[in-house]
């Protein structure tokens, strides 16, 4: 089973967040990047089904140069080679752009399964692989919680609100976007790491691929969310703030 | 190109009731853009939801009835919904923000060139055109979106962002529309929908819960907020990466995957706040919330908040807890 697996590298959780001087999107150089972590669950799922299957595991990530840490990583897991498209301004790009540089530059591997995780952290569109299924001409399923393989294609679990789930038979080759939790992700191991300087990246950029940016959705400014409610913060050292807290229980709450 | 056209969502009959706050949204959307709203529903044998929908003041109920369109696929909506929009030529198409929206709908913007705004909160009219807010970084920033291009637009609405009991009552027309769908183009074949297992813990029933998130850190640390729930006499929830994780059973988790609640008190310890969190929690009657991060999201829903390390607040609080109840 051939298997592209799309990752994409966003700031580490947690990261203090200033909005630019454009007002259009964060400071970034100050900031830690990682995998994104439903993609780390996608690249863990492509390299249990090869591991299971036999094939190729390929990481293709669009970013900046400084994605090419994140690719590394993802090729000391187990990826075998990967694709970095390299853009440096990569908000000149809405959804649909994006998802056309990365159809274009997955369709020339003739892929089985492309995977990639049901969200960002950062923009949280969650449609790049939707919509570059659509660009290819593949069949799709999102938020996925199982994949294997039946006859000739595979059967996948979807998520479903409240609980529910099910089960989805497709044909390959199929897109799916992964959700976290569906499997337990390994660490690279000193080997992997030693194994990933040899193991080729091919880089791309976007004029290569025949895509400019042409957005239908802008971005028109950043801005910090209004509180909608008065948080009352109860101040001082811990144990001053859980005796304030208690009080607030037993006489306003009543619930102790 | 005109109108604003509210794509409803139904599954064996039943509504998902986030359409309906969808359909408000979409009828001020109208009224502010000086526009029409009409609706549609997909589905198999739909006339008493179509009638339902003709007692609400829109201009047209497009009753999209079709036997392929019996069990959900993203083919089959997409193709479907494509037929309708090419007809009906509204110049902006809103769909609740649900698992199964997410599906298909941007499958079918890109069919018309365009990118769905996903998850917006809310929207605001600049020069007689939406302009849509959305959360970027799970909460922690909105960004306000333009859409572009030669239209439609196509945008979903989150959990909660509007108010179903805003829908304004009225009378519309009902036009069944029967899209030309053939088997063959229909690639994926959905199974019947299941759930894993029998429910053992009901959190609906709880009337305080402790909730823990990413910041308790690792698994070793779970006896800290267990001791808190059991001084409390609370039962133990969890948000998603938790369950992920398996440091706590998937039946634990609160949120859009797993359990909705509304206890009288909810304590989200060390959870930032994500919407797929709140969205299962946001009903409780009082949200108390401990975490180091100020600017952490859950602090948009407390009513009371402790900024602090939660590996100090949590066991001072067992402490506290005891002596009051003594």
């Amino acid at each position: 089973m051939k298997i592209i697996v799309s990752i994409k590298q966003v700031p580490v959780r947690d990261s203090q967040l200033r909005i630019d001087a454009s007002g259009h999107w964060i400071q970034e150089n100050d900031l830690s990047f990682e995998i994104n972590e439903p993609d780390a669950y996608a690249l863990e799922e492509g390299l249990q089904l090869k591991e299971k299957h036999g094939g190729e595991v390929i990481a293709l990530c669009l970013g900046p140069a400084r994605a090419s840490q994140t690719i590394r990583e993802a090729l000391a897991k187990g990826a075998d080679r990967a694709i970095h498209i390299e853009e440096e301004n990569l908000t000149s790009f809405d959804t649909l752009g994006i998802a056309k540089l990365l159809a274009k530059a997955a369709e020339s591997e003739k892929p089985d399964l492309i995977l990639t995780g049901l969200q960002s952290d950062d923009l949280g569109s969650g449609q790049t692989g939707v919509v570059m299924a659509e660009i290819l001409g593949l069949p799709s399923a999102t938020i996925i919680m199982a994949v294997e393989t039946a006859g000739s294609g595979i059967r996948v679990k979807r998520e479903l609100e409240d609980g529910w789930f099910q089960n989805v038979e497709m044909p390959l080759p199929a897109v799916l976007t992964i959700q976290s939790g569906i499997n337990k992700l390994r660490y690279a191991t000193l080997m992997g790491i030693k194994k990933a300087k040899t193991k080729e990246i091919k880089r791309l950029r976007p004029a290569e691929l025949g895509v400019t940016a042409a957005p239908a959705a802008i971005i028109e400014r950043v801005y910090l969310p209004q509180r909608t409610k008065q948080t009352q913060i109860l101040e001082g050292s811990a144990k001053e703030a859980a005796a304030k807290l208690v009080e607030k229980l037993k006489f306003e709450v009543r619930v102790i | 190109m005109s109108g604003v056209l509210v794509i409803m969502e139904q599954r064996g009959g039943a509504w998902n009731r986030m359409s309906w706050e969808t359909l408000a949204a979409g009828q001020q959307l109208a009224a502010q853009t000086g526009q029409t709203a009409s609706t549609a529903v997909a589905g198999q044998g739909i006339g008493a939801l179509a009638g339902e929908l003709a007692r609400k003041k829109l201009e047209r109920v497009y009753a999209v009835d079709h036997a392929l369109l019996g069990a959900y696929t993203a083919d089959g909506y997409t193709a479907a919904l494509e037929q309708l929009i090419r007809k009906a030529s509204p110049s902006l198409v809103l769909f609740p923000h649900t698992y199964q929206v997410r599906d298909f709908a941007p499958k079918l913007a890109t069919r018309f060139g365009q990118v769905l705004i996903s998850d917006t909160i809310g929207f605001r009219v600049d020069g007689g055109a939406p302009v849509f807010a959305r959360q970027l970084f799970q909460g922690k920033l909105n960004a306000d979106v333009k859409p572009g291009g030669a239209g439609p637009y196509f945008a979903s609405v989150q959990a909660g962002a509007f108010r179903a009991d805003q829908l304004q009552d009225g009378s519309a027309q009902v036009e069944n529309f029967t899209p030309d769908l053939s088997a063959d183009e229909i690639r994926a074949k959905p199974l019947d929908p299941f759930r894993e297992s029998a429910r053992a813990v009901d959190l609906t029933a709880a009337e305080i819960i402790v909730s823990v998130g990413r910041g308790i850190k690792e698994k070793d640390n779970i006896p800290i907020v267990e001791e808190l729930a059991k001084a409390l006499g609370a039962e133990l929830a969890a948000s998603r990466p938790i369950c992920d994780s398996g440091w706590l059973p998937m039946e634990r988790q609160v949120g859009s995957s797993g359990q909705t609640v509304s206890p009288k008190v909810y304590l989200a310890v060390g959870i930032s706040g994500a919407i797929q969190h709140l969205v299962g929690m946001k009903g409780a009657k009082t949200i108390v919330a401990i975490n180091k991060d100020s600017n952490a999201p859950i602090f948009e829903v407390a009513d009371y908040g402790i900024v602090g390390d939660l590996f100090e607040v949590v066991p001072a609080l067992v402490e506290e807890v005891k002596k009051a109840k003594g």
